[in-house]
């Protein structure tokens, strides 16, 4: 299961991240690292992106940046 | 002793408070060389002995962003005498991610908790004494937004940078990455170990920028020493790094901060939140609060009272009219004392000059502090929360939609608002095309070509039909410029959303006048100086003064009008007028009232508000090549006033010629298209 999965209210702990380069340093960067539980607050309201919560402070992503961290 | 500190730290982790309750007024703004990130440092109010120099906001050392990059740049070459380290209470553990780095460094460092009271008023403790303890560097609690603990926070941090005090080495890594880390660094060699060491990490960490400037011949060896550490942490070694430091600081956290909720607490930012960025009401607030931004700055029917100026338009109206008084004061008196025609006449365009840069001043005070409100309040964020989907597919950010709005009204302030977009490359792209978006000051071009060569019924559509054509131009422009100019940058929309907060009015007040003084004083010089040249070439020539027909200008115009030809409009008075039209886009209609029959300038009124035609233009334009003259003065180089405001906000004469050149080519290519296709049709 990916972070894009969860719908708003769902926590869950992130697994790994797919992602490569970049994008896999910054989401690291910003603390979604394994082991850190994740939870979806909503998605904007065209649809994309959605807005998280992890470690104490609200981050937003695009789906397809979500769908790169796996969690369970 | 004079010595320099710089303050480090996360985006809105009240840093750029602290700057401003340490510095006061005296601030000097400008540019990191080659990007569009601002350079801020300012004398410490208390010690002038002491220089504080503002670094980027950023969240890590990675060279993910141009102000990342600058900022550990300046940390690793530069080395200030002391950091301060403003961490947000209120978010520790992300803001304790950016501390490690920062003491990787191997500078001086002092950490500033801030926001104390948010932490108090949520019930959490932390323990700073523990906290530093255990770092091995001070901690200081304070509350930039009051000045609280600023006094202690100021005097840890000039004694930490006298006694270069160096933080205490962590040695968080397991023995395998600390192993790889003193190997490459034994490569790297050099007399600085801190900087080794740093450059170690970064290397294992994949840092692109830091490997290119290895020396080739040592590269191999480094990558045998990375190599060997990704496969001794399951082929990872930077996921391991990112990793362990959090774990670090998850532990610490855990050792040192009491919270009162155990969980996310829904806080009143939360609930506010849940209102701004809902499903129904998101878009119609969005539209509200632009639509309030743009009638402040621009509307003359402000709050929708038929003739009510907005204080925008209101306060540029005042220094016009000022300005126009003290000109004429003093043009009369120079008069008066006999100077010679051409005397008269340089003095006045040198008050033209400068009453040109002032008449943009509260445009731009308006628009920023409507901009540094929304910006420090959060709301900015969510801008581009919102706005994201669309705008990624031009591969731009929601956020490049206020400086493409307010460039409706003038692109001066708009170009300024670029640099509330969030990477440098956003920045540049939307500058580029910012004056795509037709501004107040071209309508009367349309105004007169719609009442001298299209049916009465038509009018109103060509104008129209023409703001469009820069919509679309800057749309395609945009998907160009991402496709072949800057390819290389990685895009994503990984984004902090900060809490609400209510601004402070001081931030708000030297953030619009730091604006306000940047382009008075940087684009200020390229406008006055462009402004006097194009009054001498209109009104030279090599005998002396004369009129514009006879002028150098004239004999310019003739010259450049073949490279015109293929555009519908080989004639020197329309070359002309697109040369005087970079003072001011609609000086080209004066330009044409006096070049086309000397017409009064009564007329030229009445034809700028497109109340009456200039028939004689009939002579040069049809209706096609009339749309593509349009088009060209549309999508060429804006006025020089817009022009010095790129180059205040690239701050590279490079990058701005780029973009003037960009424009350029654009406008002549659109116009061409539509005077051969045109043509073929019509």
């Amino acid at each position: 299961m990916t972070l894009k999965d969860l719908r708003p209210g769902q926590e869950g702990t992130v697994l790994s991240v797919a992602a490569v380069g970049p994008m896999k340093r910054r989401i690291m960067d910003m603390g979604i690292t394994p082991g850190v539980g994740i939870k979806v607050i909503k998605v904007a309201p065209l649809g994309d992106p959605i807005e998280i919560n992890v470690r104490g402070y609200e981050l937003s992503l695009r789906k397809e940046e979500a769908q790169q961290i796996q969690i369970e | 002793m004079s010595i320099t500190i710089a303050l480090a730290g996360n985006p809105n982790c009240g840093k750029t408070t602290l700057f401003n309750e340490l510095t006061g007024s005296k601030q000097h703004v400008g540019n990191w060389p080659g990007v569009t990130v601002d350079k801020k440092d300012g004398v410490y109010k208390k010690n002038r002995e002491v220089t504080i120099l503002d670094l980027p906001g950023i969240y890590s050392l990675s060279p993910y962003s141009a102000e990342e990059i600058v900022a550990r740049d300046y940390l690793v070459k530069d080395k200030p005498d002391a950091v301060i380290d403003i961490v947000d209470g209120t978010s520790i553990e992300r803001n304790l991610y950016l501390s490690l780095q920062i003491m990787e460094t191997g500078i001086p460092m002092v950490i500033a908790l801030n926001m104390m009271d948010e932490v108090e008023t949520k019930g959490d403790k932390i323990d700073c004494q523990k906290l530093s303890e255990t770092l091995g560097v001070p901690v200081v609690p304070v509350v930039a937004r009051s000045g609280k603990g600023l006094k202690d926070l100021m005097d840890t941090a000039i004694e930490t940078a006298q006694s270069h005090k160096k933080p205490e080495k962590l040695n968080l890594f397991d023995q395998d990455l600390q192993n790889a880390i003193a190997g490459i660094a034994d490569v790297l060699g050099g007399n600085n170990e801190d900087e080794s060491q740093w450059k170690a990490i970064k290397l294992i960490e994949n840092d692109v920028v830091v490997e290119k400037a290895v020396d080739p011949a040592k590269l191999a060896a480094i990558k045998i020493l990375v190599e060997k550490a990704n496969k001794n942490a399951r082929g990872d070694a930077e996921a391991k790094i990112a990793d362990t430091r959090y774990q670090y600081i998850s532990q610490l956290v855990k050792e040192c901060v009491k919270k009162a909720h155990r969980g996310h607490v829904e806080t009143k930012s939360d609930k506010l939140d849940k209102i701004l960025t809902s499903r129904i009401l998101a878009l119609p607030i969005f539209a509200v609060v632009m639509y309030i931004m743009f009638a402040c700055t621009f509307s003359e029917n402000f709050l929708f009272i038929e003739g009510l100026p907005s204080p925008g338009v209101w306060l540029a109206g005042i220094v016009e009219t000022m300005w126009g008084m003290i000109a004429e004061g003093v043009v009369g008196v120079i008069e008066g004392l006999g100077a010679s025609e051409w005397a008269v006449g340089l003095v006045a365009s040198c008050l033209d000059g400068i009453g040109a840069v002032a008449g943009f001043l509260p445009l731009v005070l308006v628009l920023f502090l409507l901009l540094s409100f929304l910006e420090d309040s959060g709301y900015m964020a969510r801008v581009a929360f919102v706005m994201d989907r669309i705008f990624r597919h031009f591969g731009l950010s929601g956020r490049s939609f206020i400086p493409m709005l307010m460039g409706f009204g003038c692109s001066v302030p708009a170009l300024m608002a670029s640099r509330t977009l969030e990477s440098d490359k956003d920045r540049k792209i939307t500058m580029m095309i910012t004056p795509f978006m037709s501004c107040g000051a071209k309508l009367p071009i349309y105004a007169m070509f719609a009442a001298t060569l299209f049916a009465e019924g038509n009018q109103t559509m060509i104008v129209f039909s023409v703001y469009m054509l820069g919509i679309i131009v800057a749309v395609i422009g945009a998907l160009i410029l991402n496709k072949f100019a800057f390819k290389s940058d990685a895009s994503s929309f990984i984004m902090e959303l900060p809490q609400y907060r209510v601004p402070t009015i001081k931030s708000v007040l030297i953030h619009a006048w730091e604006k306000v003084k940047g382009f008075a004083v940087k684009a200020g010089t390229v406008i006055f100086a462009s402004t006097v040249l194009i009054w001498f070439l209109s009104n030279f020539n090599f005998s002396g003064m004369c009129d514009m027909e006879e002028s150098f200008l004239a004999t310019i115009g003739n010259g450049i009008k073949w490279i015109f030809a293929p555009l519908g409009w080989a004639d020197w008075r329309a070359s002309v007028g697109v040369v005087t039209g970079w003072i001011a886009k609609e000086n080209i209609v004066a330009t044409f009232g006096q070049l086309f029959g000397n017409v009064s300038e009564e007329v030229v009124e009445a034809v700028m508000a497109g109340e009456e035609g200039l028939p004689a233009i009939g002579q040069v334009f049809d209706q096609v090549s009339a749309y593509s003259y349009m088009a060209f003065n549309l999508l060429c180089m804006p006025c020089f006033a817009a022009v010095g405001a790129i180059k205040r906000e690239m701050g590279s004469w490079k990058w701005t010629l780029r973009a003037v050149g960009f424009q350029m080519v654009t406008a002549y290519v659109v116009a061409l298209l539509i005077n051969v296709i045109g043509h073929l049709i019509f």
